[in-house]
């Protein structure tokens, strides 16, 4: 027999607490509409965006994160020390590498804890949550720290039509741990990288090194492609997450998507066939499209203004650039 | 069973009337798709995949683009079937 010991974790994980922040500057449809040849209505009409949250020059993702994070940590009653893995999904690190997560684990005081970002775009919170229930129940960590965190207003193009108008700055952090019932059902994830130009930076750096007249790389979009697959391909993955989970539409509590667009999210939910009953999340409004941060950001407001949603189910989707998407019902903080 | 290009146009009517509200009588061959009836991106798509259903057709991504008149979307379909 092998002498070698393997680990082994908590039979059970739920989501214990969320922490939000949002960019310090609120920037109006109209504060951004001219170089666009645009209107308050026309963004208004066709995003469900009133205004978006930005950061000013002084406040970057690892602040937002921060911020997040320790709300969350206050909230789940636990010490950054017993946190054992820091995972944040990002975009807009403002360096291919170190990574934030090893600067956010230093932040609030996780060190040693295990520190890593992913590249999953829109979805990579969802990642980030299948990871931790993963290592959690593996016994390879009891404690995970997961941040959605980005500064898209680094990577935007004033004068872009397809997706620009949309991005917000913001952090939505999650403390996941051992729980005494099931709090994260199974995840439903995957890529089509086949559709790998429909959303992402315009060009590679190295491009933008050897020809800096062109501009810095910033984010773009083919919005019918991308919108085509986010409602219709994606309520297939979101019926699909609910099956896996044993859980019927009348049984949700909440439906948290990526705040991508509100005509998006509305699609969406009309293709599900929620029952009204059903909260659906709707941050975008006031925040903007922040990627990674999206889902948390929209589970934390949703259960400061319903707060007896918690203990509820909600099925959370992200899905983005790559094509990348993960989906899973989790039990609300 | 194959459309007409008559049932097809009375066909997509129904669909924009359903997405946007447009009376079925305004959406005639000729008209633009955004410039005479005022129908933006994310609607068309979700026209087209109406479509897609109603019809039995498939429409790609990149095919969207070229259908800027009614007229065109009735013509794709119609041989799209065929």
């Amino acid at each position: 027999m092998s002498p070698l010991a393997q680990s082994h974790g908590a039979q059970f994980t739920r989501i214990l607490s969320l922490g939000a922040a949002r960019g310090d500057l609120v920037v109006s449809n109209d504060d951004i509409a001219g170089p666009i040849d645009s209107s308050d209505e026309w963004i208004r009409q066709r995003t469900g965006i009133i205004e978006r949250r930005r950061s000013s020059d002084a406040e970057h993702a690892i602040d937002l994160a921060v911020r997040a994070s320790t709300e969350a940590l206050d909230k789940a009653g636990i010490t950054p020390d017993q946190i054992d893995a820091v995972i944040v999904a990002t975009i807009s690190n403002a360096v291919q590498t170190p990574s934030l997560a090893a600067l956010l684990a230093d932040r609030v005081g996780a060190t040693p804890a295990a520190a890593y970002d992913i590249s999953a775009a829109c979805a990579g919170y969802t990642y980030g949550i299948a990871q931790a229930d993963a290592l959690i129940r593996s016994g390879t960590a009891h404690y995970v720290l997961v941040v959605g965190a980005e500064k898209l207003s680094d990577f935007v193009k004033p004068t872009d039509r397809s997706i620009s108008f949309l991005l917000g700055d913001g952090a939505g952090a999650a403390i996941v741990g051992p729980s005494d019932s099931i709090g994260i059902g199974p995840t439903l994830w995957g890529s089509d990288g086949s559709k790998w130009d429909a959303v992402g930076m315009d060009r590679p750096l190295k491009e933008a090194f050897d020809d800096p007249e062109g501009g810095f790389p910033t984010l773009r979009q083919d919005g019918q492609t991308v919108f085509r697959w986010a409602v219709w391909e994606m309520a297939k993955v979101a019926k699909e997450a609910l099956e896996k989970s044993g859980v019927s539409p009348e049984e949700l509590t909440a439906f948290v998507p990526h705040q991508a667009n509100m005509r998006i999210i509305d699609e969406f939910a009309k293709q599900l066939g929620l029952p009204e009953s059903v909260l659906i999340a709707r941050d975008i409004e006031t925040t903007g499209n922040t990627s990674a941060a999206s889902i948390p950001l929209a589970m934390h407001r949703l259960l400061e203004e319903h707060p007896e949603a918690s203990g509820g189910l909600a099925l959370q989707i992200g899905f983005g650039a790559g094509l990348v998407y993960g989906a899973q019902v989790v039990t609300l903080p | 069973m194959a459309h007409t290009t008559e049932e097809v146009l009375a066909g997509l009517a129904e669909l924009i009337n359903e997405e946007t509200g447009i009376s079925a009588d305004q959406v005639a061959l000729e008209k633009s798709f955004t410039d005479d009836l005022d129908i933006d991106s994310i609607s068309m798509m979700t026209i087209v995949v109406n479509a897609e259903e109603k019809f039995d057709v498939k429409i790609p991504d990149d095919e969207v683009k070229n259908l800027t008149t009614v007229g065109e979307a009735v013509e794709f379909i119609t041989k799209a079937q065929a």
